[in-house]
C-alpha cells in the first residue's frame, strides 16, 4: 500500500528493537476472546484509477454532476467561487496542520484566523467573532445555551418560527436533555416574527430570531431588540445568507447580544450541506462566555507581534464538566476560506455581489408573477422570496429538473405545513437573466 | 549522524491584510448587470462592511507567504499524541472536488441525490464493520459533536426506560470533551483513577458504579496509548446496574481489523474521520465524527437517517425515539467523501497493516527513548506512548523546553502535558504512516536535544530560535486580549 512506508527489512529490525518477533506479538496486551478472528468484510483495495472510475459513477449519479441552475437557498447558496480560493486554500500548510496548540510553527493558521475574526466583526458590526463553530444551526444553540447560563432562573429560549427549521430542531436537541424548553414564536401573515407574543411569555432567558428570516424577509430588529430590552433577555440574531451584510444594516447596529450565522456563501461550496462554517460573534461583555476558540495578538520575547490561542480558561481541555462548549475542533479551513473569499472580493465586490442578489432576486419575482404564479407575501427581502405556485407547478417542476437540470424553488409544504403549493425562490449573482426567462417561459 | 531537517531560510515578512488594502483595488471581476438595479429602501441598507481592498496577486502572496509560516504533515514530521497526524492522500481531495459532490445541493431532493446518498450509506457499512456495530450516524461535524452525540443517546435510552440517572464515570485518562459533553446532557462527572498499570480496575468500577450511574466513557485504547485489558469485565460491570458503555474512539487507529469495540460490550462509540479516516485537520477543522452503535440504540441516532429501499436511497426522518437532529443538513459531507476513498484505497489488509504499523512505530520510539526521557508506564504500548520530563528537571529543563527545541530541529512536537494524569506528559503518536528513516531522525533529535538539556540547556530555554517568531507571551495574550485588528 502506498501510503505505508515499511520494509520487511524495517519491520524486522524495528520489532528487533522493540523484542518482539512478529507484528501480531505487539497486541499481546488484548485478550484473545477480544481479537477479531476472520479479518475485515470490506471490499478489496483500488487503485488510484479503479478509485476515480468508481468515484465519478457515483458523482454521476447526483444531479450536480451535470452543472444545474439552482433557484434553490435555504441555508445553502449557490455564489460564484474564485478559482483563486480553493487554490489557496489547498496549500497542504494550511490543510494539513493540526489545530495551532504551538504557535511558533503555526503563525500562518493563526494570522489567518485573526483577520477572519477582524472580518466576520466587520460584516455583522459586532465587537468579538469566535474562530468559528460548526455551522449556523449549532451556533445558534450555543447561544441558546449561553443565554440559560447567564439567567439561571430562566429555562426557555423563545424561537421565531421563521428561524430555519433544521436550527430549530437542533436547538431543540441540544436543550431537552438540560431540561430546557424552547418556545416557538409564530409569524404574522406579513411573513415576520410575531414579536408581540414575546411580552406575554415569561421564563425566558434570550430571543432568537432570523434576519433575513427563513422565508427571505428582512426582519424589524429594531423592534425585536426593543422587546427584548424590555423583557431584560439576550438578544440573539441569526442569518443563513451572509453575502445579505454586503447590503442590508447589520445586526450589531441593533444591538444583537449575540449573533449566529452560516458562512457557506463566503467561497465555500455547497458540498450537500457540509461542512460549511458556522459563525458566531457577541458583543465585548459576553467574551469569557463564547464557546470554542479565540486568536489573540500578542509579542514574543523578541517584542515582534504574534498571534496566540487566547481565554483557553473557557475551553473543555481546561475546564473540562466545567467549560462554556465541549467544542474541540471546529470549521478551521472553512474558516480560512472565507476569510480569503472576503479579501477578494473586498468592500467593493461584497457591495456589487449583494446588490446583483438583490436585483436578480426582484426580476425573478417580477417575471414569475408574470407567469402565473402569486408572490405570498408583499415584504422587503434579499435573495429569497416566497411565491404561491399555480396548480400544475409540481409536475413542471420535476420535468424542468430533468430536461434542463434546473431546481425551480424548495416546496415548502413539508416545512410549514399550512403552506400548500408555497415554494421558496432564491437567485444569486450566479443565475442569468436568460436563465430566469427561460425558467418563467417553461412554467407559464 | 544525518542532518536534521530543521534549518533556517528565507520566508517573508506580511502585515495584517487590511494593511495592503488602496481604495479602488478589487480581486474579483464583477459580473455584467443584466438586469434593472432594484433599489432597497434606504432605511434598511448600511455601509458596506469595511474589507480589505486588494489585487488578485496582493491577495494570493499574502495567502501564500502566511501558508510558509505553517507546519504541516506535509511539511514534516507531526507526532502530536491522541491527534493521528497521518499522512492526508491527496486523491481523497480530488474525489471530494467531484462537481457531482462538490456542488450537489442539500435539498436537491432524494431522486437528485442518488449518489451522496449510495456514500453515505456505503460508508455507515464500512465503519459499523471496522468497529463491530449494528447502526452509524454520520451528522456529527467532530469528535466532540459525536461524543455529545453519543451521551445523547445515552440520555434518551434512560428516558425511555422510564428513569433518568444523575452520572457518568469518567476516568482520570479522559480526553477534556468527555466530561463537557457529559454536562451538557445533565451528568454530574465521577472521576475515576486509574490503577498502577495506566489502565482501569473492574474493581474501581465497580465500586462507583450504582443504579443512579447512567454509564461510563471510556477511550480505549487510552490517552496514556494503553490498551485496556479489561475492558469486557468493565463493560459487564455497568450493564449488570443497568447502564451504558460510551466509547471516545479517537484511538481507534491502533486496533483496526485487531479489535470491534462492538464486540467489547461498548454500546456507543464515537470515530474522528480525521484522525484514523486521513481526512486532513486543516488547522482545526472541519473533522467529522461518526457514532456506532448497538442495534438497541438504533433508535436513538439523529435524523435524518440513511436508508435504502430495493436500491433506492432515502432520507428517513420518521423516528419517533431519535435524540433530533445535530446539524443543519447530513453533516460534513465533504469529509466522508475523503474518508470513503481512504477505506476503499486501503481494503481491509491495509487497514489492519495501517493499525499494526502505527502500533510498531509507538513501541519503536518508546523503546529506542525508554533510556532517554522517563517513561512512567513501561508497558508494551499501542499507537502512542507517553514520557515525561522527570530526568531533565533536575537541569531545570522542563516538557516545554523540550518541544520547543524539536521546532528548531524541523520535528513539530508531541503532544504536552495531556493526558493530565502524567506530569509533565511528552505525548508521541508517530502514526504508520512515518518511515523508519524519518522516525530514527526524530529519535536522534530527541537524544541530541537531552543532551543538550544537561551541557547547554540555554539553547532549550531559549528555543525555539528559527521559526518565524520566538516563544509568544500567552499570559498577556490572555489578560489583555486583542482578538480583532
Amino acid at each position: 500500500m502506498r501510503y505505508l512506508p515499511h520494509t520487511q527489512e524495517d519491520i524486522k529490525e524495528m520489532l528487533a528493537v522493540t523484542g518482539r518477533t512478529s507484528l501480531d506479538d505487539l497486541f499481546d496486551t488484548i485478550p484473545d476472546a477480544l481479537k477479531t478472528k476472520n479479518g475485515l468484510n470490506l471490499p478489496d483495495p483500488l487503485t488510484e484509477w479503479e478509485l476515480n472510475d468508481h468515484m465519478e459513477k457515483l458523482a454521476s449519479e447526483n444531479i450536480a454532476c451535470k452543472g444545474y441552475t439552482c433557484f434553490i437557498g435555504a441555508g445553502s447558496y449557490d455564489h460564484y467561487i474564485p478559482a483563486i480560493i480553493p487554490y489557496l486554500v489547498s496549500r497542504s500548510e494550511f490543510a494539513t496542520a493540526y489545530t495551532p496548540y504551538q504557535p511558533e510553527v503555526s503563525q500562518g493558521t493563526l494570522q489567518g484566523i485573526y483577520e477572519f475574526q477582524t472580518m466576520v466583526t466587520d460584516l455583522l458590526g459586532m465587537d468579538i467573532a469566535t474562530a468559528s463553530h460548526y455551522d449556523c444551526g449549532t451556533a445558534l444553540a450555543e447561544c441558546a445555551l449561553i443565554a440559560l447560563r447567564k439567567n439561571k432562573k430562566a429555562d426557555k429560549i423563545a424561537v421565531s418560527d421563521l428561524v430555519h427549521p433544521s436550527h430549530r430542531q437542533i436547538i431543540d436537541t441540544y436543550l431537552k436533555p438540560a431540561g430546557f424548553k424552547m418556545v416557538t414564536i409564530g409569524h404574522t401573515k406579513e411573513g415576520r416574527t410575531d414579536i408581540s407574543a414575546l411580552e406575554a411569555m415569561d421564563g425566558i432567558a434570550g430571543l432568537a430570531v432570523q434576519s433575513p428570516n427563513f422565508f427571505g424577509h428582512i426582519e424589524d430588529l429594531a423592534a425585536c431588540k426593543k422587546v427584548a430590552d424590555s423583557k431584560k433577555i439576550l438578544f440573539i440574531t441569526s442569518f443563513t445568507e451572509a453575502l445579505a451584510w454586503g447590503l442590508l444594516k447589520n445586526p450589531g447596529s441593533f444591538g444583537a447580544d449575540l449573533v449566529a450565522g452560516e458562512g457557506q456563501s463566503l467561497g465555500i461550496a455547497k458540498t450537500f450541506g457540509g461542512p460549511g462554517l458556522g459563525l458566531l460573534a457577541g458583543t465585548k461583555k459576553l467574551m469569557r462566555d463564547l464557546p470554542g476558540r479565540l486568536v489573540g495578538r500578542t509579542k514574543d520575547t523578541n517584542g515582534e507581534d504574534g498571534y496566540v490561542l487566547t481565554l483557553s480558561t473557557r475551553e473543555q481541555h481546561i475546564r473540562r464538566e466545567k467549560a462554556s462548549s465541549n467544542i474541540c475542533s471546529n470549521n478551521g479551513l472553512n474558516a480560512m476560506t472565507a476569510a480569503m473569499y472576503l479579501s477578494t472580493i473586498g468592500k467593493i465586490g461584497i457591495r456589487e455581489i449583494a446588490q446583483l442578489n438583490h436585483d436578480k432576486a426582484v426580476y425573478l419575482k417580477s417575471i414569475l408573477t408574470s407567469a402565473g404564479f402569486e408572490p405570498a407575501f408583499d415584504q422587503p427581502f434579499f435573495n429569497e422570496f416566497v411565491m404561491k405556485a399555480p396548480k400544475n407547478f409540481k409536475q413542471k417542476r420535476a420535468e424542468l429538473i430533468n430536461r434542463h437540470c434546473m431546481f425551480a424553488g424548495l416546496d415548502l409544504a413539508p416545512f410549514y405545513p399550512q403552506l400548500t403549493d408555497h415554494y421558496l425562490f432564491c437567485a444569486t449573482e450566479k443565475v442569468s437573466r436568460q436563465q430566469m426567462d427561460q425558467l418563467a417561459k417553461e412554467v407559464a | 549522524m544525518t542532518r536534521q531537517p530543521g534549518t533556517s531560510g528565507l520566508i517573508f515578512n506580511e502585515p495584517n491584510v487590511w494593511d495592503k488594502s488602496r481604495d479602488g483595488r478589487c480581486a474579483i471581476s464583477l459580473p455584467r448587470a443584466d438586469v434593472d438595479r432594484a433599489p432597497l429602501d434606504p432605511a434598511l441598507t448600511g455601509d458596506a462592511p469595511d474589507l480589505p481592498q486588494l489585487s488578485e496577486l496582493d491577495v494570493v502572496r499574502h495567502y501564500t507567504r502566511l501558508s510558509q509560516w505553517n507546519f504541516g504533515v506535509d511539511s514534516g514530521m507531526y507526532p502530536l499524541g491522541s491527534c493521528t497526524m497521518k499522512y492526508n492522500p491527496k486523491t481523497n481531495e480530488v474525489q471530494a472536488a467531484r462537481q457531482g459532490f462538490a456542488g450537489a445541493h442539500p435539498l436537491a431532493g432524494e431522486a437528485f441525490s442518488q449518489g451522496t446518498l449510495r456514500l453515505m450509506y456505503e460508508l455507515e457499512q464500512y465503519l459499523a464493520e471496522i468497529t463491530g456495530y449494528a447502526g452509524v450516524t454520520l451528522q456529527p461535524a467532530a469528535g466532540a459533536h459525536g461524543e455529545l452525540a453519543g451521551m445523547l443517546i445515552i440520555h434518551a435510552y434512560h428516558a425511555k426506560q422510564g428513569r433518568q440517572r444523575s452520572k457518568i464515570i469518567i476516568p482520570d485518562t479522559a480526553h477534556g470533551t468527555n466530561p463537557a459533553s457529559a454536562t451538557l446532557c445533565g451528568y454530574k462527572s465521577i472521576n475515576l483513577k486509574s490503577g498502577p498499570k495506566g489502565i482501569l480496575e473492574p474493581d474501581a468500577v465497580a465500586a462507583v458504579m450504582d443504579e443512579d450511574t447512567a454509564g461510563i466513557m471510556i477511550t480505549n485504547p487510552n490517552t496514556l496509548g494503553l490498551f485496556e485489558e479489561h475492558i469486557k469485565e468493565i463493560c459487564d460491570i455497568v450493564h449488570a446496574k443497568g447502564g451504558l458503555v460510551y466509547g471516545d474512539g479517537a484511538n481507534m487507529n491502533a486496533i483496526m481489523g485487531v479489535v470491534k469495540p462492538g464486540d467489547a460490550g461498548i454500546d456507543v462509540l464515537h470515530l474522528n474521520l480525521h484522525k484514523t479516516f486521513s481526512t486532513p485537520h486543516g488547522g482545526g477543522g472541519p473533522g467529522s465524527g461518526p457514532v456506532a452503535v448497538t442495534e438497541a440504540l438504533i433508535p436513538f441516532l439523529p435524523v435524518p437517517r440513511v436508508e435504502k429501499e430495493l436500491d433506492t436511497f432515502k432520507l428517513v426522518s420518521d423516528c419517533p425515539d431519535t435524540i433530533g437532529r445535530m446539524h443543519t443538513f447530513y453533516g460534513h459531507f465533504g469529509v466522508m467523501v475523503k474518508a470513503y476513498a481512504y477505506i476503499l484505497s486501503m481494503g481491509p489488509r491495509g487497514l489492519l497493516d495501517a493499525s499494526r504499523l502505527a502500533v510498531l512505530n509507538a513501541n519503536y520510539i518508546k523503546d529506542s527513548l525508554k533510556d532517554t526521557l522517563n517513561l512512567p508506564y513501561d508497558r508494551p504500548c499501542m499507537h502512542e506512548c507517553v514520557f515525561n520530563d522527570a530526568r531533565q528537571k533536575s537541569y531545570h529543563i522542563t516538557t516545554m523546553d523540550m518541544a520547543k527545541r524539536l521546532l528548531d530541529y524541523g520535528f513539530h512536537p508531541p503532544t504536552v502535558y495531556f493526558p493530565l494524569v502524567v506530569e509533565g506528559a511528552f505525548m508521541v503518536e508517530p502514526t504508520e504512516t512515518e518511515s523508519k528513516d524519518d522516525i530514527d531522525q526524530f529519535i536522534n533529535a530527541v537524544k541530541a536535544i537531552a543532551k543538550e538539556a544537561e551541557s547547554a540547556p540555554e539553547k532549550l530555554t531559549r528555543a525555539p530560535v528559527l521559526p518565524k517568531v520566538t516563544r509568544l507571551d500567552e499570559v498577556s495574550a490572555a489578560r489583555k486580549p486583542c482578538l480583532r485588528g
